[in-house]
């Protein structure tokens, strides 16, 4: 099928209206892709600006209270605006229901609305960019941001509509999977990106409102004093704490899970073979959202709660890696004897598993009790974290852009330039963050705006690290939108893929199937399906 | 899967006043028992009627009695949540 | 295309339902969340608490409860006269309904002015010179009712949008999983408040 027929052309009508007032589950999708991309470079952007500062000692290019405030704000762009919301809202939203046989999520109109939410929350969050951006961190910690000056209310406002979208995108796709299923799609037909977008959507749904609520109580605390959270007044500051981990622990989990299930995705297709433990890789994710729901307290192991609380929270954190591993040992035993075709989305997988490795790895480091008093708020904490949301849940993000870009589009982008592109992005984004690792167990703080000397030469070597990195993403999407433009029509299934959304014409028709199919197996059978690329 | 001619449960007028006046019985109750118990127990009376009623209004107003297993299973898992959050949560604040 | 998939979305009467008890759950976690944090500081600040539970009003206390668990039998006998086909009926139920938050909420009115007149709000003096569980007391009283307020205030808006619709028979017999999903809202506004009255007018 032409381009022409399919959901990218407008309907009747102006062309802009056809969009944004659109229920097409595939064009809410290209949507959020377009506000999030753009949060991401303006956050990438800020990082940017935050790693200039720290080339030299002292104030560089900015004085203090204003670092404070950009690296807050590159926490809540990046966390709320681009990686917690990116792959369920683009790919979980343009795949999820042509994977499963449907034509469309089962709240369209919400969908929508979810959108346009989203949109809201971001404009509040950049608006306190203009007025007086937070500097509390994106952390917002009592009580310090009960009594700082900057627009912090107008912040966590911005922060609470956004989780309002995250909500109703949690509920649509719980909804779409357990009504919107095609004939003969048991759940253990599914695919395995579906099994990951419906764990991610039950966390949505669970932790978000805790996150809300805690949120509004910092608002009643600044406009009101209601004293929960302040010291002056009784309150407890810790408690903050709890409400706030309580979400947001579990909202690690929506970052990486997403990705995980495109990783599993892309696996079996390169590798020609059916996933290794299918039920195991479902059911993991399941088991990752289930625990990772009681780990938040790793986040606060010096914060002056009790011992009993640092030990259980220790042991489930410990606990939580085991599905995590699981998933890799899977991935890895899919590729074992399979017959590997060496493409650009398999080298992203490649990377991928590797910075999972080193980022979960770390993580179960941070776990450990008598470690994290001397790792707590360092620079150690800042290289996991990114290593994992960035270096992992990102690049997954990126290997979906990669996997699906054909489908989504209708025309392929330059292979071999994303291959270099994401080599430079690899080598930047290590050299900008192994250091850190160091840094940090050396007792660099984090969020510090300057300095001792002993930490000078690894911080240079880590804004080189960023610079690199920055070219490597500026490559990875300049090629991405060459390819957009005028890339070459690409055929159905150019990777000779076995799930559904391959068995329809790239870019899809606006109703998806002409017919809903009647599923007869499992999706990773390769035997007739035929790889369409040269 | 989708049933446009489905069975839907109707209550009956009878038992949702017979309902409703089990719920104000346990109002009245509620108030009764707030004076026993001493210290922080006091709150565990009030707190399982409440429960009580809430349990009356979530099957019978709300029909979860008469819903697929379903709904149920997610109750049990929201419930389940609030109880291993609230517990790990005390585990720090009865310990400090 | 929507069109299509309006009509069919209508008629997935289950989907409608899980999508409703779903949200239910995000609203109940909200409220879950500062009830928790009530438990723990009336252990902290158990005399404290003691002593503000006894200046409320347990008198419209109780009648304010009564008059919710009114309200949620008249919604309930407003959706099954629906699907009995019983139009009228079922707009005498909504708008009692109605009518009933109306007056929780005019309660709640009173009580709040009666205090406010008495000094006591977030953020007063009265309350800055007092123990500190006193403080928290009323701190988590008035954001609790609040927030529960504004959900009385968003159940009766959309009880009034669902009569507006079954007296023009867009909601009917035929199609009334909107109307029951408005009554499961107004069931979990009932449910949350059954919990609000004991932890806060009946601490002894």
């Amino acid at each position: 099928m032409s381009i022409q027929e399919s959901y990218l052309e407008a309907g009747p009508g102006s062309r802009l209206f056809s969009w944004i007032f659109s229920t097409d589950h595939k064009r809410i999708g290209l949507l959020y892709l377009m506000v999030i991309m753009s949060l991401f470079f303006a956050g990438v952007a800020l990082g940017f600006l935050m790693r200039l500062e720290l080339i030299s000692r002292g104030p560089t290019i900015m004085e203090a209270q204003t670092y404070n405030s950009l690296f807050t704000l590159h926490g809540v762009i990046m966390i709320f605006l681009f990686i917690i919301p990116v792959t369920t809202s683009v790919f979980g939203n343009f795949m999820l229901p042509i994977m499963i046989g449907a034509r469309d999520v089962a709240f369209p109109r919400l969908n929508l609305l979810s959108w346009w939410i989203f949109v809201a929350g971001a404009a509040l969050a950049l608006a306190t960019l203009a007025l007086g951006p937070a500097d509390t961190g994106w952390t917002f910690y009592a009580p310090y941001s009960l009594r700082t000056g900057q627009y912090v209310s107008l912040a966590v406002f911005a922060v609470f509509v956004l989780g309002l979208s995250s909500i109703l995108t949690g509920i649509n796709m719980i909804t779409t999977v357990h009504r919107l299923r095609a004939p003969g799609m048991t759940w253990h037909r599914l695919p395995l990106f579906v099994w990951a977008v419906y764990a991610t959507a039950w966390i949505l749904v669970i932790a978000t409102p805790i996150l809300g609520v805690n949120l509004l109580m910092v608002m009643a605390e600044r406009f009101f004093h209601i004293g929960v959270f302040d010291p002056a007044l009784g309150g407890d500051p810790i408690l903050y704490q709890h409400l706030f981990w309580i979400y947001s622990h579990p909202a690690v989990y929506v970052m990486i899970l997403p990705s995980l299930g495109v990783i599993a995705e892309i696996i079996p297709v390169f590798s020609r073979k059916i996933i290794f433990g299918y039920k195991a890789v479902a059911y993991s994710s399941i088991g990752i959202a289930a625990v990772g729901s009681l780990v938040w307290g790793h986040h606060m192991f010096v914060s002056g709660y009790s011992y009993t609380a640092g030990v259980i929270f220790s042991l489930f954190t410990f606990l939580v890696a085991i599905p995590s591993a699981v998933k890799v040992y899977n991935f890895v035993g899919t590729m074992y004897r399979g017959s590997i075709v060496v493409d650009t989305p398999f080298y992203f997988v490649l990377a991928f598993i590797y910075m999972f490795a080193i980022g979960g790895l770390t993580g179960v480091i941070l776990g450990a009790l008598s470690i994290n008093i001397h790792l707590h708020d360092t620079y150690f904490v800042v290289a996991h974290f990114h290593y994992i949301k960035f270096g992992a849940a990102a690049l997954g993000f990126f290997a979906a852009l990669h996997y699906w870009f054909p489908k989504v589009f209708g025309r392929m982008y330059n292979r071999g330039f994303a291959n270099l592109s994401l080599l430079v992005f690899f080598i930047g984004f290590n050299l900008l963050f192994m250091p850190m690792f160091v840094l940090g167990y050396e007792g660099m703080p984090r969020r510090y705006f300057d300095y001792l000397p002993q930490y000078a030469s690894l911080q240079v070597l880590s804004v080189v690290g960023s610079w690199v990195l920055v070219l490597g993403l500026v490559m990875m999407f300049g090629n991405l939108i060459k390819g957009l433009l005028s890339g070459k029509p690409a055929p159905q299934n150019p990777w000779g893929a076995a799930t559904l959304e391959w068995q329809i014409p790239s870019p899809p028709p606006r109703e998806n199937f002409r017919e809903i199919p009647e599923v007869q197996h499992s999706p990773y059978h390769f035997e007739n399906v035929r790889r369409e690329l040269d | 899967m989708r049933e446009s001619e489905e069975k839907h449960y109707i209550a009956r007028y009878t038992t949702l006043v017979v309902v409703w006046v089990a719920l104000i019985v346990l109002t009245w109750l509620t108030v009764r028992v707030s004076g026993l118990g001493f210290g922080t127990l006091s709150i565990l009376a009030p707190f399982l009627i409440a429960s009580v009623k809430a349990f009356l209004v979530v099957d019978y107003f709300m029909h979860l009695k008469y819903e697929r297993p379903f709904f149920k299973w997610i109750l049990l898992v929201v419930l389940g949540m609030v109880v291993v959050v609230a517990w790990l949560v005390y585990e720090d604040v009865a310990y400090r | 295309m929507s069109e299509g998939m309006e009509r069919t979305a209508h008629r997935d009467y289950t989907g409608a339902k899980i999508g409703m008890w779903l949200f239910l759950f995000t609203e109940f976690f909200l409220f879950f969340a500062p009830v928790l944090l009530y438990t723990i500081y009336r252990f902290r600040y158990h005399e404290a608490f003691v002593a503000s539970s006894h200046e409320l009003d347990l008198a419209t206390g109780s009648i304010n409860t009564a008059i919710l668990l009114t309200s949620s039998l008249t919604m309930a006998v407003a959706v099954s006269a629906l699907q009995r086909e019983r139009a009228r009926l079922c707009l005498w139920m909504l708008g009692l309904t109605f009518a009933l938050g109306a007056v929780f909420l005019a309660n709640k009115y009173f009580e709040w002015a009666a205090k406010f007149s008495h000094g006591i709000y977030p953020g007063s003096d009265a309350l800055a010179g007092g123990p500190p569980g006193q403080g928290i007391f009323y701190g988590l009283y008035f954001f609790l009712t609040g927030l529960h307020g504004l959900h009385v205030l968003a159940g009766m808006t959309l009880i009034g949008v669902m009569a507006v619709m079954v007296h023009k028979k867009r909601v009917s017999a035929a199609d009334h999983v909107r109307l029951e999903n408005t009554g499961l809202y107004w069931h979990l506004v009932d449910i949350v408040w059954i919990y609000l009255f004991p932890i806060f007018y009946l601490v002894r």
